[in-house]
């Protein structure tokens, strides 16, 4: 589903990514774990399309086509969905709203009928739920005053609504207590499916105890250092990125 | 174009011609005289003057507006963009009050709701107790203006403990034929203590030509009185709008007013509060949205010289193409208002790199025990919230256009009238690109 060969990234100057090769498949989870500055909110950034990121070289394939082609809004609307480390508020959107403005601008794309007010309640209600948020989270701006554990939730209730092909968690359980960990890893876990391949990205091994991923990748200094199966986060919790010759722990 | 003391002087000539029409009972003619001599002493502010720095006027002070007659003509049904059918109407065509196009729900029998001129000549002592008396003439030159020249305006006057059942909707249309004309549209709305009122003020504009429309509005809230009122400017691109409007607050007396503009070759817009007694609340709402060569500038001045008044003041601006913008807040507290509490905000996003705000928010306070804020930003669209959006399937155009929506909410959010409400929504998104995928937003 999503090939990432060689592809180097840059903010202004500076070379973040220098030669990422990363291959996924449908319904396969991957952690990407790494030390701070080692380029993983950058990976996930330039999948996604943001534009502070220049890319330099290389190229991703998803599904055989040229993601790096497309702009961010129909990445989207083709199945890439990126859960931000810091979700943005936006005060005056509903959340009701802007969601209903995604999903039926992603309907569309698809050749779909769009929902309307009524068939999104429907379409919503179960997920919002799973997700513990009650109803008037819907009228509110948004992520507008939410808590850090809600407009992390708010990211995976809206993956859960939009149902991506490929779904890419920025650092989703940081600043997450046991309880919130616990619901927004619920809600990826629902979604897995042989259809849907999930990237997580992560600074810490816990959030693996929840979501167990099939593929753990290091990344380090730009590169992807090392590859295994879900032991490799384990060692890593034991020996720290520094032990794996990690640059940058 | 002509020198600007020529064009003073055409407008001194004018009057002496227009004071051998009638022109009111002799209390009006008073005030005209002094205040005409008022604008001959001071003629047309430069940009020397303090409150003028940033507002050229030399469209104005250098051609020759004609007053405007009546004209014949305008339908009912060409007033349907503007009209509000639910409300209580009163439509001034070019400043002449147009009895046929209004429509007229019944008041309460003791509310007064007409003309101002009808009002000055049949109930002289009532409307000479506060005409010309706020809003001040010798401090603003096209205030002047407007007291020497006003031809009608509205008048209303809500007795104690009255309610106005319904909003009353003034509408203001210029309707220029051929030439460059003003008109000076004069209101007087008066709440005596208790009563309540929700008032709407509507300019707007049909035709291509040149029009200046010169707008004073004074504002009596008595002890306790709550207002509700609406100022939508939405003249024609070549439209030049001055309006000034003057509230007196009285004790506990509430204020609302909210403040619209959608630009014009020239719009200057004052609004000035004066707290007369202890207590009151005042919000000013303010929302402008200009493009193209445009230039909307918003003055206000709020004086509380009493204790425990509350204002909070918002005013939020919009600027694309080479438009520019102006807000200019200055709020007073004076010695002796003790437990003031004033907020004044002004927030901006330019859309364009050639369009210009300048924000001059000003706080003056002569009493310690107090609490004041202000704040003011001239921003871009958030590039962060932009892509946010992208990223879950809405395209940049829309999404941008979602933004410049979502930063007017809180404003719309504030107007109670739906109406009004509606029909400022629209006309904001109508200036957005992709809107019709915008609706709803909230």
């Amino acid at each position: 589903m999503l090939e990432i060969r060689g592809l180097r990234a840059r903010v202004g100057d500076l070379e973040i990514l220098k030669g990422v090769d990363l291959t996924v498949h449908a319904g396969e989870v991957h952690a990407i774990m790494g030390p701070n500055g080692s380029g993983k909110s950058t990976l996930a950034g330039v999948l996604a399309g943001r534009p502070t990121y220049e890319v330099i070289g290389g190229n991703v394939l998803y599904d055989g086509k040229d993601l790096l082609a497309m702009r961010p809004e129909v990445r989207a609307r083709e199945g890439v969905f990126l859960a931000f480390q810091y979700p943005v508020e936006i005060p005056g959107v509903s959340n009701a709203y802007f969601l209903k403005s995604a999903l039926n601008s992603i309907r569309r794309h698809r050749g779909e009928s769009e929902l309307d007010s009524a068939d999104f309640v429907t379409w919503v209600e179960a997920k919002r739920n799973l997700l513990g948020l009650d109803d008037a989270v819907m009228r509110r701006g948004v992520n507008e005053g939410f808590s850090g554990g809600e407009k992390k939730r708010n990211e995976i209730f809206q993956m859960a609504v939009l149902e991506p092909r490929l779904a890419i968690l920025d650092e989703t359980d940081s600043g997450l207590d046991i309880d919130a960990l616990r619901v927004v890893a619920d809600g990826v876990n629902a979604m897995r499916s042989p259809a849907r391949a999930i990237l997580v990205i992560t600074h810490y091994q816990r959030l693996l105890n929840h979501i167990v991923p099939d593929r753990v990748h290091v990344l380090s200094g730009g590169r992807i250092v090392r590859s295994g199966d879900k032991a490799l986060a384990l060692e890593l919790e034991q020996k720290g990125y520094a032990g794996l010759g990690a640059a940058g722990a | 174009m002509a020198a600007p003391a020529d064009v003073k002087l055409a407008y001194l000539a004018d009057h002496a011609a227009f004071l051998r029409e009638d022109v009111g009972p002799k209390f009006v003619r008073v005030i005209r005289e002094a205040a005409i001599a008022s604008f001959a002493a001071r003629g047309f502010p430069t940009l020397k003057d303090e409150d003028w720095k940033y507002t050229n006027v030399s469209s104005l002070a250098r051609q020759t507006f004609r007053r405007s007659g009546r004209v014949t003509g305008v339908s009912r049904e060409s007033l349907a963009p503007f009209a509000l059918p639910e409300a209580i109407e009163l439509v001034f065509v070019n400043g002449h009050l147009e009895p046929s196009l209004g429509s007229r729900h019944p008041v309460l029998e003791g509310i007064e709701v007409g003309s101002l001129m009808a009002a000055a000549d049949e109930e002289p002592e009532e409307v000479q107790k506060q005409l010309g008396k706020h809003a001040s003439f010798a401090q603003h030159p096209f205030v002047a203006l407007n007291t020497a020249f006003w031809h009608d305006g509205a008048y209303l006057h809500v007795p104690a403990n009255e309610v106005l059942e319904r909003p009353l909707h003034l509408l203001f249309l210029s309707a220029p034929g051929g030439e460059p004309t003003v008109s000076h549209p004069r209101n007087l709305l008066v709440l005596e203590p208790q009563s309540q009122a929700t008032v709407i003020e509507t300019y707007a504009g049909i035709g291509e030509d040149p029009s200046f429309t010169n707008a004073v509005t004074e504002v009596v809230v008595g002890e306790g009185a709550h207002l509700e009122r609406y100022k939508v400017q939405r003249e024609t691109e070549r439209a030049h709008h001055l309006g000034t409007t003057q509230y007196v607050q009285g004790r506990d007396a509430q204020i609302t007013d909210h403040s619209v503009s959608f630009g014009g070759a020239l719009v200057r817009s004052d609004v000035n509060a004066a707290f007369a007694a202890q207590g009151g609340s005042l919000t000013l709402n303010g929302l402008f949205s200009a493009g193209g060569g445009q230039f909307v500038d918003n003055h206000t001045k709020i004086d509380h010289a009493h204790p425990h008044g509350t204002s909070a003041e918002l005013y939020k601006g919009i600027l694309d193409g080479r438009a520019r913008g102006v807000f200019h807040g200055n709020v007073l507290v004076r010695a002796g208002a003790a437990k003031t509490n004033a907020r004044q905000t002004n927030r901006n996003i330019l859309l364009s790199t050639e369009a210009r705000m300048d924000s001059i928010p000003g706080l003056e306070i002569h009493h310690n025990d107090v609490k004041c804020t202000h704040g003011s930003s001239i921003g871009r669209v958030d590039e962060q919230a932009v892509f946010y959006l992208r990223s879950r399937g809405i395209d940049e155009v829309t999404a941008k256009s979602l933004l410049v929506f979502a930063f007017t909410s809180e404003l719309l959010a504030a107007m109670k009238v739906t109406a009004v409400r509606d029909r400022v929504a629209r006309l904001l998104m109508e200036r957005l690109p992709n809107a019709e995928g915008i609706r709803e937003v909230q």
